[in-house]
């Protein structure tokens, strides 16, 4: 979802491998972020998406690989020379300079001109709202502020690529919240490409155009949220988005989930079936399970059940007051249940998909 | 009334306030006081002469001598060992191979007694035969007697406490370097600053806290170092290595002049209070401490 007057330049990783002796953090990572576009590398940790921006960034080399930003090859260029600017999970902010000197610095390091910079920090201030806290050292700011002051760094290098790696880790739920919309807002209003890294897939699903989700060094999937959410490549991403992540249902030699009985999901064994909690509603028919626990939360109720050898968590409309031990019946679409080897992971086409 | 908490925090601080007043407060005092009378002497008692002693000391040359020596040498050790020091730390806190070996080498002076120091370099400056002739003989250069010269004794000791220091106060650069975050190299590197700029704006600023430190410890030591005098020249040739704690110590326990030490341990102190106010003054102010 490129904007119109787009600034930004588009990334390329090439077979991009990084190892450290035998370990091996990244094996073989291709990847297209389009210029001005808003690309999340999701994962739980250990999962290579920090080695991935830092190889962007050139704070890492790739073992073996390629690297393009804006179609020229930086795989051997230094970090200042690729044209990216890059906010940490620490925020890195100096802590013995001003919160204004801080964001200058790189201007000032790279001899960008007094008034050249005077505009850039009047409008990085503006956008951020960030003006009060010109004359603060970091150390007298609270996080969100220091997010911002973090932020305003990364803007002012004016670069066509901007890098986060996990920049609201360390905030509360409800700055998290704001900061996300703000992040967002920004990046579409300047245009630039985001590559931005995080574990949380909230985060992923609310701002990303492309969700790149990593796994032990290797990309499981690469498709815009809806397509993540809507048809997972893999058992590993059907259960790493959504709350709460889709049930993964073991399913017996005859299609029906194993030790429950019920409805076939879907024939041939060694198979998983996947439904979204959201997908269920209790009927008559469908698949017989106990309830072992239901958590209330306003709109709807996520109810634990077990089902044979199986845990399926079900998000229920309004408040479904149900003791533990209930037996119930859930039952779902055929178009909402996806089918999954068990052995590998991989999602096995379904006729009506 | 006495509350009992205040009885049992007092018993606790006895022990340390015991010691403390034994040898730290009481003798400081007694210093003082001591300023202030005349030596005894067999049946003389001390009697009370005012600041008559800090008189006579403005007519003492060689008290001006060591006084004089005394600068010189702070002056050219505490910038030297300092500068080495942070030069040694920056080196070995880079990726080198060996470089456990390389810190153990730099810190190896530190551990050693400055007596067995001194004994070293007494043969390092022996002429003929010492290294430096040695050395010196490989460029054609005839035979110096480094210690026996008033010309060269001074820088010889200089030299002595550099390399004796350096290794110590490389120590705590080294310990700061490593406390600083790395990702603020990255950031910078990403800013594109160059690696000069980047020491100069940030990793000399984040380790002033420990130049001042080191800085006091410098100058303490610059007045309170004097065992490879003792050792090497014993103040001499002429008092060219006379320093202001070697000459008390032959004041005090070579002339038994108690009182004139006494006096001279005072003008020593109120040297060292004077300029440790100006070091946290001056410096202290510019510190960022985290």
């Amino acid at each position: 979802m490129s904007t119109t007057q787009s600034t930004g330049a588009e990334v390329r990783l090439i077979d991009v491998t990084r190892s450290w002796g035998s370990v091996t953090a990244l094996g073989g990572v291709s990847l297209h972020v389009r210029a001005g576009s808003f690309c999340v590398l999701l994962g739980p940790s250990g999962c290579g998406k920090t080695t991935c921006l830092r190889i962007v960034a050139g704070l890492d080399s790739a073992t073996s690989g390629r690297v393009e930003i804006g179609g020229r090859d930086v795989t051997a260029l230094p970090p200042a020379a690729r044209g990216v600017a890059m906010v940490f999970q620490s925020y890195a902010l100096f802590p013995h300079l001003t919160v204004e000197e801080n964001i200058l610095f790189g201007l000032k390091a790279r001899s960008v001109p007094a008034p050249e910079r005077g505009r850039r920090l009047a409008r990085a201030v503006e956008t951020l709202g960030i003006g009060q806290l010109l004359a603060r050292r970091p150390g007298q700011l609270s996080g969100g502020q220091q997010q911002r002051v973090a932020l305003g760094r990364a803007i002012v290098a004016e670069a066509p690529v901007c890098l986060m790696d996990e920049p609201l880790s360390n905030l509360d739920a409800q700055l998290r919240a704001e900061m996300r919309a703000e992040i967002l807002g920004l990046q579409r209003r300047l245009g630039i490409t985001m590559l931005y890294v995080t574990h949380d897939q909230t985060e992923a699903m609310a701002m990303a155009d492309q969700v790149v989700l990593l796994r032990g060094g290797h990309i499981e999937q690469d498709a815009p949220p809806a397509e993540l959410y809507a048809r997972p490549a893999t058992s590993f991403a059907a259960g790493f988005v959504g709350t709460p992540p889709m049930n993964l249902l073991k399913l017996a030699p005859d299609g029906t989930v194993a030790g429950a009985g019920g409805p076939v999901l879907g024939e041939g064994g060694a198979r998983l079936a996947g439904i979204r909690p959201e997908a269920l509603r209790v009927g008559e028919t469908g698949i017989p399970v106990r309830v072992t626990h239901a958590e209330y939360l306003g709109a709807d109720t996520v109810v634990a059940c077990q089902a044979g050898e199986s845990r399926v968590l079900a998000r229920l409309p309004g408040r479904a007051a149900l003791a533990a031990g209930t037996p119930l019946h859930l039952a779902a679409d055929p178009a909402d249940i996806h089918l999954f080897d068990a052995e590998t992971g991989a999602r096995i086409a379904t006729r009506d998909r | 009334m006495i509350r009992r908490e205040t009885w049992q925090a007092w018993a606790l601080l006895l022990p340390a306030l015991l010691l403390l007043v034994a040898f730290t407060h009481w003798p400081a005092v007694a210093t003082l006081i001591d300023s202030l009378y005349t030596t005894p002497r067999g049946s003389r008692p001390p009697r009370f002469i005012g600041l008559e002693n800090f008189a006579s000391l403005l007519d003492d040359r060689v008290f001006w001598t060591a006084l004089r020596n005394n600068f010189i040498y702070a002056a050219a050790t505490i910038p030297a060992s300092v500068i080495l020091a942070l030069l040694m730390a920056l080196a070995v806190n880079t990726a080198l191979p060996g470089r456990p070996l390389l810190r153990m080498a730099y810190f190896t002076p530190t551990m050693l007694p400055m007596i067995a120091v001194a004994n070293i370099w007494l043969f390092f400056f022996t002429p003929d035969y010492g290294l430096f002739d040695q050395v010196a003989g490989l460029f054609g250069l005839g035979r110096h007697n480094w210690l026996g010269d008033s010309a060269t004794a001074l820088p010889a000791m200089i030299v002595v406490a550099v390399w004796k220091e350096a290794g110590f106060f490389m120590i705590f650069y080294l310990a700061a370097l490593q406390a600083m975050p790395p990702d603020l190299r990255e950031a910078a590197d990403l800013e594109g600053s160059s690696r000069w700029n980047f020491f100069r704006r940030v990793t000399l600023p984040l380790l002033m806290p420990t130049t001042l430190f080191v800085l006091v410890n410098a100058v303490i030591n610059a007045f309170r170092l004097v065992d490879h005098v003792v050792v090497m020249t014993r103040g001499g040739p002429d008092n060219a290595t006379t320093l202001l704690l070697y000459y008390i110590y032959e004041t005090g326990f070579r002339f038994w002049d108690t009182a004139m030490a006494a006096t001279l341990t005072v003008v020593l102190l109120v040297l060292l209070a004077a300029l440790a106010w100006l070091q946290f003054g001056v410096l202290g102010r510019r510190v960022h401490y985290r």
